[in-house]
């Protein structure tokens, strides 16, 4: 829901025949972004099925029509080029007019027009008489949030490029501006590094069909970038990585039973130098293949009983004078984050990292995962970090009914804290953990599930209420059927006047 | 250097070598899993017997001749079906190291086609892989499952198709194994419910039972009543025409699966009141009819028992159903007969006075029912009804086939104790309402409810003829049936096929991920069991053509690196991994 939004009972025809988008001083403000907006756009507005497209209406100029809509003139305020890319601190603040056969898109910047567009394509609809029609409509709208992201697990299970634009596409329809890319994990590595071949060589459930290759990562970035969402990678560590020591088995710690080691591995070893110089020459390349400003560190879930076990990291622990294992986890990511640091990128870790007392640098943004978020977020706010919840939104946790409400009911804003704290919250991201989740069910357990999530990280903090919101969940789940997703039906029996067809 | 260590090391590569095709992993790596790894090529359903030599052979894709000593359209269509679902994809080679079998030989012992499967059906069949194949069956429903079967034995290694040298002996432990689903709630379309049959054969069931009309759409086109489906169907693109519900039959028929129709009355029926508002009863509120009261009835619902018009119809609607169905058992539904609008209607409670009922309304259902399933025998038809008539003290014809449905997989065994002592032949399906999600799944559920497991007499154990899953359409259309439906029928479908001594379930667990990895590369979105992936092929990965050439491996040897290529692939790997492991662990 836009955050002001008038509409009018008076139409306006829409014909797709003779209806083009129009860029106020093309010149200076025309470039692929915007080109390639209006050419995705123009199908989803008039139906992406031929059996649908019966917009040349007979029976135009019905009582209440207003006046036909022959364009949308879209007015952008700086100008644009090719290299554009969204960032945390895009603006994607838009104005939309639509009145008596007069369209209007205006924008700051390139971020606010896709996210208009967005919004146009949905107020254009399909009148009893079979043509399409708009209302007179005045909408100013802008995200509470500027971080919304989706979460997504290619580890656990591999999930295909093809499958992974697709989910940009439905992100797009929703306004989620962050892919956060968790693309490695303990059971396997699918990203093909130019300069470690041997991690998904090794590592990759199959080295050949089930990685990533620079070239999909290149265009899945270019992908998003053209919709308007940024790819934030997340490299894990120093917890689960097992899957890097099929590659690179000296990276990770042996651990021992008794004298001996027994075989198996645990997280980074932190006291051995080269752990480091690896890892800088990797996150080089990593941030280069990644252009967005931050690289997801994770820092999650890291078990000491291995670290315990083995003399070198006793050693080191005895060395460093450390009373406790946290602190050797404090060490190994105070290393890494100054080694990403270094590199001139912002980083985003999950908040165990600052559970366990890392500096970090100011612009690091901290997200919170574990149950009791309301306490967290006061804590990372308090100490005046940027801060995302992702608690709510684990959406790979399902189960039986109408459960969107539940995320639909959470607001980030709920935890005790002052007006500044409550700023530096960045917004927040739905996860879809890959355990029992691939290709053959990704999207129809993300979608509609994740649009609930989308409006509360866009849309004002007061609407909220669940009863008004359902009609129009109804009508964007049908909408996203209708542009060919499989998003999953989640209130009750019913139906879509275009049911989801099978590829 | 631990000699032990280098040997457990070793494990790995046996993997690699027998070349399983699921690889699930672990949910976490504390949790390593539990069981054995089937062998690849393991069917499942698990066979009653199932013998496995070490001895492999190869199979030319091209050459390979399906040959049967009954001609049959049932067995020709079924060997198009499967020479692709065998040879269909891309990259297949003949292993030229051994022997190669030549095809696959059907002897029906009856010598005769059957036209439509039914309760009764043979589907027992014997398969033996010698340096011939040998499939033996009585009747043309045991040879499909037998080629099922075979289809399940033969895997690509790296490109290579074998098969092991097998003998199979094999017959259902229950006659009804069965697969529900409601079009209704959401409408199914068409591709969606061909590919679930696909999917059942796939697992051996055998009954598709079609919940296809309810309180919420009428979806069903009936000749008789158009009217119906016209003002009761969600819209003129939600519906099955006469000729959609044929094509359903026959294709269903030709994958020896029956399919039974419920037209669920006399509640759940909404949708047959937006035409004829006149079959329902009146509810009544305030001294007023047609009035509704929150959460006890609407305005109108639930057939009226007491009116002629009500029998007169439905005895000319399943006349209808009766042609259009061939299979000798309707499902009558019956569930849920919800008595609030029955007791507010005056004219109810004086046709209660005169049939002597009193304020018994389980005499007015059964007295429902009586006139209902009477109609039903009439037009020669068998029926199935859910277990509530009986329950409420309904006395059904004691040859009717009753569904349980209650308790949930922890609280089903006295339902059925109760109905089966009655002397009722049941079906068991309250272990297997799929549409309830729980995280994680629950397959192991699934899996493990058996439906003998319960007190009762040998004859009421005789009287189980079998179960079904169920999915309830709440919350699931063309967008998730499928992925709803497996994995987790698939577990059902074993517990209802193989003997009850099957029921390891960490083995199963390898042999069941074998299965969905089977069931994606043939068209079928069956959703993870838990982390891992499927060999070299994926949900979402390219289809693959078939290849049309040549089975041969190019062998070419000009110079090393291309000798090298002539090595199989996972020799190669092997030779690789043995060497990495010599040189990395036992130094």
């Amino acid at each position: 829901m836009p955050q002001s939004y008038s509409s009018q009972s008076m139409t306006n025809n829409v014909d797709a025949a003779t209806f083009k988008f129009s860029v106020v001083n093309e010149a200076i403000f025309s470039c692929t972004v915007l080109q390639e907006a209006f050419k995705r756009y123009e199908p989803l507005i008039f139906g992406r099925r031929p059996e649908t497209l019966y917009f040349h209406s007979q029976a135009r100029r019905n009582v209440g029509v207003s006046g036909d809509i022959d364009e949308l003139v879209v007015q952008l305020g700086k100008p644009c080029n090719d290299v554009d890319a969204p960032s945390l601190q895009s603006d994607e603040s838009y104005k939309l007019t639509v009145q008596n056969g007069q369209a209007m898109l205006s924008a700051n910047e390139l971020w606010g027009v896709i996210r208009g567009l967005e919004t146009f394509s949905q107020i254009v609809y399909q009148s009893p008489t079979g043509g399409m029609v708009v209302n007179n409509t005045v909408i100013s709208d802008f995200p509470r949030f500027n971080h919304r992201g989706v979460m997504l697990d290619t580890s656990r299970h591999y999930v295909s490029k093809k499958t992974i634009l697709k989910n940009l596409d439905a992100m797009t329809q929703n306004k989620y501006n962050v892919f956060h890319w968790h693309i490695v994990d303990d059971p396997s590595f699918p990203y093909q590094s130019a300069n470690f071949p041997e991690l998904s060589q090794k590592g990759a459930y199959d080295p050949e069909t089930h990685v990533y290759t620079q070239s999909d990562i290149q265009e899945i970035i270019e992908y998003a970038r053209l919709r308007g969402i940024r790819v934030v990678p997340e490299f894990d560590s120093p917890g689960h990585t097992q899957s890097w020591g099929k590659g690179r088995p000296d990276l990770l710690t042996k651990c021992y039973s008794g004298s001996s080691p027994n075989g198996q591995f645990g997280p980074v070893d932190p006291s051995n130098n080269a752990t480091f110089t690896f890892l800088k020459q990797f996150f080089m390349e990593v941030g280069n293949a990644f252009p967005d400003k931050y690289i997801h560190l994770g820092g999650d879930e890291v078990s000491f009983a291995c670290w315990q076990s083995n003399p070198d990291v006793q050693a080191f622990v005895k060395r460093m004078g450390y009373s406790d294992y946290s602190q050797v986890e404090q060490y190994y990511m105070q290393q890494l984050l100054d080694i990403v640091g270094g590199l001139g990128k912002g980083y985003q870790i999950w908040q165990e990292v600052i559970d366990n007392g890392a500096k970090v640098q100011a612009d690091t943004v901290v997200e919170v995962w574990k149950a009791g978020w309301e306490d967290e977020m006061n804590k990372v706010t308090k100490l005046g970090y940027k801060t995302l919840l992702a608690t709510c939104w684990y959406l790979n946790y399902i189960s039986y009914g109408s459960d969107w409400t539940k995320y639909y009911g959470c607001e980030p804003y709920n935890f005790p804290g002052t007006e500044d704290q409550k700023k530096l919250i960045q917004g927040g991201e739905t996860c879809m953990w890959g355990e029992y989740v691939d290709d053959t069910n990704l999207m129809s357990r993300l979608w509609p599930r994740a649009s609930a999530v989308a409006e509360r990280l866009w849309s004002a903090q007061s609407v909220s209420n669940v009863q008004e919101a359902t009609p129009r969940f109804i009508e964007h789940r049908c909408r996203m059927v209708g542009r060919g997703f499989p998003a999953e039906p989640i209130n009750g029996p019913g139906f879509c006047r275009e049911e989801y067809i099978v590829d | 250097m631990e000699p032990f260590k280098c040997h457990s090391c070793l494990v790995p590569i046996f993997l690699v070598i027998v070349g399983c095709h699921g690889y699930i992993n672990y949910l976490a790596i504390r949790l390593p899993l539990q069981g054995e790894r089937p062998p690849p090529g393991s069917p499942w359903p698990q066979p009653k017997q199932w013998q496995q030599s070490p001895d492999l052979l190869t199979i030319d894709p091209i050459k390979f001749q399906f040959t049967s000593d009954t001609d049959c359209d049932i067995i020709t269509k079924a060997f198009e079906r499967y020479h692709s679902l065998i040879f269909g994809y891309k990259g297949l080679w003949v292993a030229e190291d051994k022997p190669t079998l030549p095809g696959l030989e059907v002897v029906i012992s009856s010598k005769t086609c059957g036209k439509y499967p039914s309760l009764s059906m043979d589907e027992s069949y014997s398969l033996v892989i010698n340096n011939t194949a040998t499939l033996t069956a009585t009747e043309v429903w045991g040879f499909l499952r037998g080629l099922e079967t075979f289809s399940q034995l033969v895997y690509d290694n790296q490109g290579e198709l074998l098969i092991n040298k097998t003998s199979i002996t094999d017959v259902p432990r229950f006659p009804y194994r069965g697969s529900h689903l409601d079009t209704a709630r959401h409408y199914i379309p068409i591709p969606v419910l061909k590919q679930n049959l696909d999917a059942m054969s796939y697992n051996k069931l055998n009954v598709f039972h079609w919940h296809i009309v309810d309180d919420q759409s009428f979806p069903f086109v009936s000749k008789t009543f158009p009217k119906l489906s016209e003002k009761g169907a969600y819209s003129k693109l939600h519906l099955y025409t006469p000729e959609a519900v044929a094509d359903i039959i026959e294709y269903a028929r030709l994958r020896g699966i029956r399919v039974i129709p419920e037209f669920d009355t006399p509640g759940h029926t909404a949708s047959w009141g937006i035409a004829y508002q006149e079959l329902l009863t009146t509810c009544w509120a305030n001294g007023k009819p047609g009035v509704a009261i929150y959460n006890k009835h609407a305005e109108h619902e639930i057939l009226d028992p007491t009116k002629n018009f009500t029998y007169e119809f439905l005895g000319q609607f399943f006349k209808e159903v009766s042609e259009v169905f061939p299979d000798e058992y309707l499902h009558m539904g019956m569930d849920e007969g919800y008595y609030y609008c029955w007791f507010s209607n005056p004219n109810i409670t004086e046709f209660m006075t005169e049939q002597g009922f009193g304020k018994d309304y389980f005499k007015l259902e059964q007295y429902y029912s009586e006139r209902v399933l009477g109609m039903i025998s009439d037009l020669d038809k068998k029926y199935i009804i859910w277990q509530d008539p009986v329950e409420n003290g309904a006395q059904v014809r004691n040859d009717s086939i009753v569904t349980i449905w209650k308790g949930g997989y922890s609280d089903w065994r006295r339902y059925m104790e109760s109905v089966s002592s009655k002397g009722y032949y049941t079906i068991l399906s309250s272990c297997w309402y799929l549409n309830y999600l729980t995280y994680p799944p629950a397959w192991r559920q699934f899996y493990s409810c058996d439906p003998l497991d319960f007190t009762g007499s040998q004859a009421a154990k005789d009287r189980v003829l079998g179960g079904q899953t169920c999915l309830w359409a709440e919350f699931v259309d063309g967008t998730n049936l499928l992925t709803r439906m497996w994995p987790s029928a698939s577990a059902a479908a074993e517990r209802l096929w193989s003997p009850a001594e099957v029921r390891d379930n960490d083995t199963a667990y390898f042999r069941l991920d074998q299965q969905r990895c089977r069931m994606l590369r043939r068209g079928i979105p069956t959703e993870p069991l838990l982390g891992g992936y499927c060999g070299d092929y994926e949900w979402g990965f390219e289809k693959d053509e078939p290849q049309l050439e040549s089975t041969e491996r190019p062998t070419t040897c000009i110079n090393t690196s291309t000798c090298l290529l002539s090595i199989s692939h996972y020799q190669l790997l092997c030779v690789v991994l043995v060497l990495s492991y010599l040189l990395n662990s036992c130094k």
